[in-house]
């Protein structure tokens, strides 16, 4: 008899392994004899201890989490595709975990003694259920995947930082030009001119046996000590200093301060008694140096021009691009990009001083406000930007803001030049809305807070995360005092704010399946910013000014400090953190990919681990919207 | 009920005498059959049955196995209708006499509430192929999905007559429509939106749940 059924179910298990790895006769046979469950949110599928089912289970829709109730932790999360409940399988024993669903889920049920046989047959099949039940690991196939893509901070291997900064292998100059003891200096130095040297070692029967740097043509040859007829060897530092190929910058660095020397002769086994393969410059080490962040600071503060920064903003990119790939922890990554960010505009702002015919006539602020001033901006977005300068007499003020205007108009292009596009809404401090006096923000502040529509709600969610990048400290503190006092007195504020960050929906929607933009240019695309990252920076924000914290702005440092503020939901909110992290990480590594904002995000071209992940910081979205919906009675605001 | 004479057949005394014992409480209890019919149009009279899909539901769970699709030999036939459901007079599917077919279901209807989608005409092409075989109308209680569904959902979406299709149904639950306009595949759709359903009507007991379907008193009056 046909069965639509069980070719349906045939149709679903061929995709995962091991049933991959059957036949399709098999696989058919297999699948008449699959049940079709279908379980409620939080319903049970099996307790720790209870005997095993005679049968194990595939996730078709929906998620089953793993408990450890011990231990009170999830284990892990059963997606679509992944099958759980092995023991009975392999051991005569008790489920030892707790397996609970999620959310509504259809489980489809493979019996254990139908199965049995395909073990047997199948070395494959069989090695994966080994494999995966043992690993602890659903898919022991996406084991190179794992943690990839939305890395687990938790999981940082220090090795990796370290080698990115100073223990990666020097790049050394392989073309050696040497010459006998017996060559004169004069053909030496015409020698290291047309090659573009700076120094030429010198060798005997294939040994380096001394080395003539520009050093020593200063020291000893220009001072009139030596002439310039005089041999090779009586000049020649020697013996030389020779180190293995093998060498990693940190050591190069530490050789040459040691010996004070500037180049470094690397050799077969390291010795003088074989043959030189290169040799190791302090230039060298610079150039390899050009990826450390120390370097790249130093570079950026001695800059003289914009056209001198541009270049270094890619340097910063190229570093940035290391960090995803090497998988350093988002936290460290984004706080060393923010860092050089920073630099650069504080760079841009110092540069735009030394335009100005005059020096500023009162004390000022620069400030970055939304991702910018969360430091949460990775890639090259917009600039949004204020400027606020000190209180000054009603018939200065006019003057006083022409001069900061003035300064804005220079900074911004100067942002503008090294990659920062104009902000389109121009939230910008060469806006005269935004170069204003301390008064002046106190009124607009407080204005937002108590009549607050809808757009002073947004207004203050991109004002509200500012970051001093240059100037007078104790004005931006002054400000914050000023919002957070306002605030306080105004807390129907917060309940506006928190429904104006409710208007992003959850981003998935029945069985999980994404929420894709319906219509316009990106349609069917996944709206990761408003969707995912969104929710997240707007919850953190209301909660933050709800404890009255001044001074964190950025995201997860808001939900670290929450966790600490309400030990009651501490598990959520250090799950906030989790995901804004990981969400920011995906979206950094989506931009540099396509060489875009990585806003937008083509789901076809995901894998299935990159959307389950995805996925997973769905649930905390929900989570902390719930929250806030209770917390601030939206409902009623609305 | 229809009182049983002694000149109908054996299956049909036993498919009568399941309901003796009467529907359990539980809704976890009890034997949901969902299914289908592709038919040769929409007359009662007139048209036929070409194939009968369905599934049974006990606990939440449906068993392949179990499964049940047969195909017809019928000798009405609509040309109009083959682009629809596929089934071809002379097709390849091995067909089976509808006494027999019939004979087959009602086994698998033995003390079950019956469900499906627009439960209304399914039931009403099965009775007329009971009547032309002879024997009485289908007992079992009946459950619409449709029906069933606009009641899931909050007043204010609610739709004023109630109609839905097979398609927004699948569309709002996110089922994959592979086997639409099959029998089986279609019971298959109307079995999975029924247990959602379920979770969202969160029905007490059975004798609740069944009174959640309007048109299952309205039937009973007539």
């Amino acid at each position: 008899m046909k069965n639509t059924i069980s070719f349906r179910i045939a149709d679903f298990l061929k995709r995962y392994p091991p049933f991959s790895n059957l036949s399709v006769v098999q696989l058919e046979a297999l699948s008449e004899e699959v049940s079709i469950s279908y379980k409620e949110k939080d319903s049970l599928v099996f307790e720790i201890d209870e005997s095993a089912h005679d049968q194990f289970y595939v996730v078709h829709k929906g998620a089953v989490a793993l408990w450890d109730t011990a231990e009170k932790v999830i284990l892990d999360i059963c997606d679509e595709g992944d099958i759980f409940g092995l023991r009975p399988l392999m051991a005569h024993e008790n489920y030892r975990l707790r397996a609970r669903t999620q959310e509504e889920t259809i489980l489809y049920a493979v019996p254990i003694a139908k199965f049995r046989p395909y073990i047997k047959e199948n070395r494959r099949v069989a090695d994966f259920l080994v494999e995966s039940f043992a690993s602890n690991t659903r898919n022991p196939y996406d084991k190179s995947n794992r943690g990839q893509l939305l890395g687990n901070a938790d999981q940082f291997n220090p090795r990796n930082e370290s080698r990115l900064l100073d223990l990666q292998p020097v790049e050394f100059s392989k073309g050696i030009v040497s010459v006998a003891p017996e060559t004169s200096i004069k053909t030496i130095a015409q020698k290291m001119t047309s090659r573009g040297i700076g120094a030429m070692l010198i060798e005997q029967k294939g040994m380096p046996i001394g080395i003539i740097t520009d050093k020593d043509l200063r020291n000893k040859i220009a001072t009139g000590d030596h002439s310039i007829s005089a041999e090779a060897k009586s000049i020649m530092s020697s013996p030389v200093i020779t180190y293995p190929t093998k060498l990693t910058i940190t050591q190069a660095q530490m050789a040459m301060m040691k010996s004070n020397i500037s180049h470094l002769v690397l050799t077969e086994d390291g010795t003088v008694n074989t043959k030189a393969i290169g040799i190791l410059s302090k230039h060298d080490l610079m150039l390899s140096l050009g990826n450390n962040p120390a370097v790249l600071v130093k570079a950026i503060k001695r800059s003289r021009s914009v056209e001198d920064i541009k270049p270094l903003r890619n340097g910063v990119m190229n570093l940035l691009r290391g960090y995803l790939d090497q998988n350093i922890p988002m936290a460290l990554t984004s706080k060393i990009i923010s860092e050089l960010n920073d630099s650069c505009i504080k760079q841009v702002v110092k540069l735009a001083l030394e335009k100005m015919p005059s020096e500023p006539p009162v004390k000022f602020a620069w400030l970055a406000m939304g991702s910018q001033g969360r430091s949460e901006q990775l890639l090259h977005t917009d600039q949004d930007n204020a400027l606020l300068f000190e209180d000054v007499a009603d018939d200065d003020f006019e003057t006083t803001q022409k001069y900061f205007l003035e300064l804005a108009k220079y900074i911004t292009n100067g942002l503008n030049f090294i990659g920062y596009e104009f902000c389109p809404a121009d939230m910008m401090a060469s806006n005269p809305k935004w170069c204003n006096s301390f008064s002046g923000y106190q009124k607009m502040t407080s204005k937002w807070i108590m009549n607050p529509g809808p757009d002073e709600v947004l207004l203050s969610s991109i004002f509200f995360d500012y970051n001093r990048a240059h100037g007078d400290k104790e004005l931006v503190s002054k400000l914050s005092r000023h919002i957070f006092d306002t605030v306080k007195k105004y807390p129907i504020f917060l309940s506006h704010l928190a429904s104006s960050s409710l208007m992003n929906p959850s981003p998935s929607g029945f069985f999980r399946q994404f929420l894709v933009e319906q219509d316009g240019e990106h349609k069917d695309f996944f709206d990761l910013k408003q969707r995912a990252l969104m929710p997240l920076v707007d919850a953190a924000r209301v909660l933050i000014l709800h404890h009255n914290v001044p001074d964190i702005s950025n995201t997860w440092e808001r939900y670290e400090k929450l966790a600490e503020l309400e030990p009651n939901n501490q598990e959520t909110f250090l799950a906030c953190s989790y995901a804004s992290k990981a969400l920011l990480r995906f979206r950094t590594k989506q931009g540099l990919q396509n060489n875009d904002s990585g806003r937008y995000i083509n789901l076809e071209l995901l894998n299935k681990e990159e959307k389950m992940k995805l996925k997973r910081t769905f649930k905390t979205i929900k989570e902390i919207q719930e929250l806030l919906n209770i917390r601030f009675m939206v409902s009623r605001v609305r | 009920m229809a009182e049983t004479t002694p000149t109908l057949p054996e299956f049909w005394k036993a498919y009568e005498a399941s309901f003796r014992q009467g529907l359990p409480k539980k809704v976890s209890e009890a034997n949901f059959v969902v299914l289908d019919t592709e038919t040769t149009g929409f007359d009662l009279k007139n048209d036929r049955i070409l194939s009968i899909g369905a599934l049974r539901i006990k606990n939440g769970t449906i068993k392949a196995k179990e499964a049940f699709e047969v195909f017809l030999n019928q000798t009405t036939f609509d040309a109009k209708t083959v682009e629809i459901h596929g089934i071809l007079k002379k097709g390849k599917v091995a067909r089976i006499p509808e006494l027999e077919g019939l004979q087959i279901l009602l086994r698998l209807l033995e003390n079950a509430v019956l469900v499906a989608h627009h439960v209304r005409f399914d039931v009403g092409m099965l009775n007329q192929a009971l009547k032309r075989q002879g024997l009485p109308k289908l007992i079992n209680p009946e459950l619409d999905t449709s029906v069933l569904f606009n009641k899931s959902l909050s007043r204010l979406k609610r739709k004023q007559e109630g109609h839905y299709s097979l398609d927004e149904l699948s569309e709002y639950f996110n089922i994959p429509k592979t086997d639409r306009h099959t029998a089986l595949g279609d019971a298959y759709i109307t079995a999975i939106a029924f247990l959602h359903i379920l979770e969202s009507l969160q029905p007490v007991s059975l004798e609740k749940l069944l009174k959640k379907d309007r048109f299952w008193e309205f039937w009973k009056f007539i």
